[in-house]
């Protein structure tokens, strides 16, 4: 990472000069060069038999022709001009057609040392005579010698055939073609003949390596005069198309970001994120061990992409499509329509089928000629079988730096070993600083039931739940429940029933509680009430009583005051 | 039309070239008086007869007669080779 970080400040000086560069045409080179082989010199590719020295010369040329419209001349030591018409026409190359139009000139150059006696002295003009005619009969800006080599083994004299070579470089140099020689790779220098010694500019080794029985080819620039390159070995792949390599110095970590959400599809998971799911164009990783769901995690997703009618491949490496389909289908998924549609890829291959880098290879493939917005590697982990530590880790910042690039929504799922730390094994290790969303199913074991949990270890740049939440997996889908709290945490599976049951009896027991305190209440009221009712009637009475003895005293006194009167008038 | 046809490819005058012609010249008169032809053939003039006849140095002489051609690079300077490689006189 930090060697990038370095590139990158270098070819952003401001005073840059740019060195003259002709680009191969051949897909990964150019970014790896960063422009392609220097202009008007020459360029060794060295490397042992069947590497893809010769092929990779070809696709110079013609990609010359049809790409950038510069003429080129082959000179083979090696193959006659029919036989190097046929090896290339598997690769879709018409060396024929490019000749009949004047595009290209393809010179055999036969060395039989049993037909040749050396007398004297003697110099190679026949050879620059025979390359300079071909060179300006077609105007040609592009020459590749393969292999040069071979000359050694039909001349005699080396001095006098160092010298030459020696000249031819430097009169390659002053036509002003952009020339590749091919070296077959020796014991302890690059080439046998240590062509390197002439050809200085630029030099490019080709290699072809068997690890655990998994072929991979490596490409590497050994030297690169006046100009800044990528120094690592660099996976590359012959296939129906020729020679594409695979570059990671294009990976600048600059790419642009979306804040586009999207949605993994699983109700009440998107409620887990405070934005409503995952960001655009950023990686996730579904981890957990076996059994707890992670491909249906997946599905959901990709089932839920392509109703939204973004394109999906789903690289299947444990299932094939028809299984997976099938097997969806179970919980009410169905990503048949999806297929027809021409919105989901299922691609389906054992790991082991290829080194990491060719799976690589393929899946950059597919993202050229299918541009998804969404890829999805089930599982993750499997890959990681195939290569050493130091290979997974490199091919994953790769791979998920070239989704990144491309703005792709990726979902990763990755098997973890069953251990009963929570700490991730070398599949997490390896993924997780690496990934922007990083979610976990497990088992939740206990009370002799197994329990699936779903939560969110991190997302990048979102807020997020910290529970554990429990799912469910039925005929209708994933349901993920609510919370159930208990008095130690939250609650699953019979505990969570039986809590839930516990709760129930509390709430009835408590209502009737209630009541009875209710009616407890009315009846003291009732009490009470009598009670008021008898002291007012009481009161009325004394009151009464009370009346009666005033109304007596009156009368008394009026009946006094008449007797009096009386009394007077006597 | 001679019984010994050869052909030598040069380019131009150089020493070499001219050293090589002399040297065929005397070699030819020596052994094949009368039965040969020679014909000079200036690759800066016909470069594109250098394909046909697999020329890669010069000078180089080429029997085109009799069958089966043979090659002989260099200036000839050394008649030996000359001789065996033109097969007028068995190799060793």
């Amino acid at each position: 990472m930090r060697r990038n970080v370095q590139e990158t400040s270098n070819t952003h000086t401001p005073n840059n000069f740019i060195f003259p560069k002709t680009p191969t045409g051949v897909e990964g080179l150019d970014e790896i060069t960063e422009g392609g082989f220097p202009k008007g010199r020459p360029t060794l590719i060295c490397g042992g038999p069947g590497c893809g020295k010769t092929l990779l010369s070809m696709q110079f040329l013609i990609k010359g022709i049809t790409d950038f419209d510069e003429p080129g001349v082959f000179m083979s030591f090696e193959e006659p001009t029919a036989d190097l018409s046929l090896n290339v026409k598997s690769l879709g190359f018409d060396l024929e057609q490019l000749k009949a139009d004047k595009k290209l000139v393809v010179d055999y150059v036969r060395v039989e040392r049993s037909e040749i006696e050396e007398a004297g002295e003697y110099d190679l003009d026949g050879l620059f005579i025979r390359l300079g005619y071909a060179i300006d009969t077609i105007n040609a800006k592009r020459v590749v010698l393969d292999t040069l080599e071979a000359l050694f083994s039909g001349l005699d004299n080396q001095g006098i055939l160092r010298a030459e070579l020696r000249r031819l470089f430097h009169w390659l140099k002053e036509k002003g073609v952009t020339a590749i020689i091919t070296g077959e790779r020796g014991e302890s220098t690059l080439t046998r003949q240590g062509l390197e010694e002439y050809v200085s500019d630029c030099v490019i080794l080709l290699d072809h390596r068997v690890i655990e029985q998994v072929s991979t080819r490596r490409l590497r620039i050994v030297k690169y005069r006046g100009s800044t390159h990528g120094t690592n070995e660099y996976p590359f792949l012959i296939d129906e198309d020729g020679i594409s390599v695979l570059p990671i110095t294009s990976l600048k970590l600059d790419n642009e970001v979306s804040s586009d959400i999207v949605s993994p599809g699983i109700p009440g998971l998107n409620d887990m994120f405070n934005g409503g799911g995952f960001y655009r164009g950023s990686s996730i990783l579904v981890s957990g061990t076996a059994g707890t769901a992670k491909t249906t995690v997946a599905c959901y997703f990709a089932h839920e992409q392509c109703l939204k009618k973004e394109r999906t491949v789903y690289f299947a490496f444990e299932e094939s499509p028809q299984q997976l389909v099938r097997n969806m289908r179970s919980i009410s998924i169905d990503l048949e329509p999806h297929i027809k549609d021409g919105y989901l890829q299922i691609h389906s291959s054992r790991p082991s089928l290829n080194g990491l880098e060719l799976h690589l290879l393929t899946l950059r493939k597919i993202i050229k000629e299918f541009k998804p917005t969404t890829v999805i590697i089930d599982p993750i982990s499997n890959l990681i079988n195939v290569g050493s530590e130091q290979e997974v880790r490199s091919m994953l910042v790769r791979l998920i730096d070239m989704l990144k690039v491309n703005n792709i929504t990726a979902l990763f799922t990755s098997l973890n070993k069953q251990t009963e730390n929570f700490r991730p094994d070398l599949a997490e290790e390896s993924v997780s600083s690496l990934v922007d969303t990083w979610i976990t199913v497990r088992d939740m074991e206990g009370l002799g039931e197994r329990n699936r949990g779903i939560y969110i270890v991190k997302s990048r740049g979102m807020g997020h739940s910290n529970q554990v939440r429990e799912f469910i997996i039925t005929a209708k889908g994933i349901e993920l429940l609510d919370i159930e709290l208990g008095p130690n945490g939250i609650l699953t599976g019979a505990a969570r029933q039986s809590n839930e049951l516990q709760r129930k009896m509390d709430e009835m027991k408590l209502e009737r509680e209630l009541s009875r305190k209710d009616r407890e209440i009315a009846r003291k009221r009732k009490v009470l009430e009598a009670n008021i009712e008898a002291l007012r009637n009481e009161f009325e009475s004394a009151e009464e009583e009370l009346s009666l003895l005033r109304a007596t005293e009156e009368l008394q006194e009026q009946l006094a005051g008449e007797n009096n009167k009386s009394i007077k008038k006597d | 039309m001679a019984e010994w046809q050869l052909l030598l490819y040069i380019a131009g005058q150089t020493p070499k070239s001219i050293k090589a012609l002399s040297n065929i010249k005397k070699y030819a008169e020596e052994h094949l008086t009368g039965k040969y032809s020679i014909e000079i053939i200036d690759l800066l003039k016909n470069p594109q007869l250098a394909e046909g006849d697999q020329i890669l140095a010069v000078p180089t002489l080429v029997r085109k007669f009799p069958e089966p051609m043979r090659k002989i690079i260099g200036d000839l300077s050394n008649e030996e080779r000359v001789l065996v490689g033109l097969n007028i006189k068995p190799g060793n």
